[in-house]
């Protein structure tokens, strides 16, 4: 029996859309475009199809998620997946939350960081280096911002420089975008 | 340049420039998702107009003076006297399948952990097709990508 999933995990969970997916043996050229498949393919997630609704939008963020998540040079794919479960610690996104804990916790080989992330939620204590890049990417997060310029200068203080930094405020920005998708369109099952 | 970088501003030379620069790609990929969302070949049932108005209201619930600025001109220029003054958080809405929207579109701003399958349900009583509530859901995650772009990058030219 499927249950919806409520508490943060590492164990990624089912998405199940509360919209009905587009319909793939259907879908235009243009939605075939955007998921970057062919009417031949199989498996297309749920979560591309819901997103098959709107192609132009689609088209351009697959490239513009994967520029910032998993550009070579700049931060540390481990402390942008942080960032990107700070955001998501904030909005409640439990599965956007699974996925990149669990690529933390691969990256890192480690799994108190998520451990303690999960257990105490924003008011979780780390390491002095973590500490600045979840507490940054946690208050940029909020609507309005409250990130202050304390917080900008906590990074610098840890070694962060500009491009780490300016990679931060991408990868916590970029899940303030895919939060509101996943969180708003679906949500996380264990079957 | 990109509407990021206009209203960012940074510090031609400076540290925060160079870093844009080597984020060029990602800057122009998010100039060309603000068209994707902002104006699109196919708007559905969202027209530029209430997309535009809608916009300026996230920015200012987001207290982004410059980004609701921004999106008040799209709001004049799509010339949509019935959507307009949704661009006020404070404006009374009369008509309730467009109240329905901008309710939605408040939450996924101000507090997209509460959004649940009701309020989709809620959208669809109204006659908010599936597609139009996928593309009213990119709209706010965009906007809300831009306010916290723009707000780290202030934080960071501010910094140095």
């Amino acid at each position: 029996m499927s249950e919806v999933v409520h508490t943060f995990t590492t164990t990624v969970p089912r998405w199940q859309p509360y919209v009905v997916p587009v319909d793939f043996a259907t879908a235009t050229d243009e939605q075939h475009a955007a998921m970057q498949t062919t009417p031949s393919n199989k498996g297309i997630s749920p979560y591309v199809l819901t997103l098959a609704h709107d192609p132009e939008t689609l088209t351009v963020r697959s490239p513009l998620f994967n520029l910032i998540m998993y550009g070579k040079d700049g931060l540390a794919s481990s402390e942008r997946e942080l960032g990107a479960v700070a955001a998501s610690v904030v909005n409640r996104c439990v599965y956007c939350a699974a996925v990149h804990a669990s690529r933390f916790n691969n990256l890192t080989k480690r799994t108190d960081v998520i451990d303690a992330v999960f257990a105490d939620g924003l008011e979780t204590t780390l390491d002095e280096h973590l500490q600045a890049i979840f507490d940054f990417s946690a208050r940029l997060s909020t609507t309005p911002p409250e990130a202050t310029a304390d917080d900008a200068q906590a990074l610098a203080d840890v070694g962060l420089d500009e491009l780490e930094s300016l990679d931060l405020v991408l990868s916590a920005a970029i899940f303030g975008w895919a939060n509101r998708l996943m969180h708003t369109l679906g949500e996380p099952m264990k079957d | 340049m990109t509407l990021i970088e206009t209203l960012a501003s940074a510090r031609p030379g400076s540290a925060l420039a160079q870093a844009m620069e080597k984020r060029a790609e990602i800057l122009r990929l998010s100039e060309a998702a603000h068209d994707a969302v902002l104006l699109p070949r196919d708007p559905g049932g969202l027209s530029h107009g209430i997309r535009a108005a809608l916009a300026a209201r996230m920015a200012r619930h987001n207290r982004s003076p410059a980004l609701a600025s921004h999106y008040d001109t799209l709001v004049a220029r799509a010339d949509e006297p019935a959507t307009a003054p949704l661009a006020d958080p404070d404006a009374n809405v009369p008509d309730p399948r467009v109240a329905e929207i901008v309710r939605h579109a408040d939450r996924l701003t101000v507090a997209p952990r509460d959004a649940t399958r009701a309020h989709v349900d809620a959208l669809r009583d109204v006659g908010v097709t599936d597609a139009d509530i996928v593309r009213l859901a990119e709209l706010a995650a965009f906007v809300n990508y831009q306010v916290r772009v723009l707000a780290g990058l202030k934080l960071l030219g501010e910094m140095r």
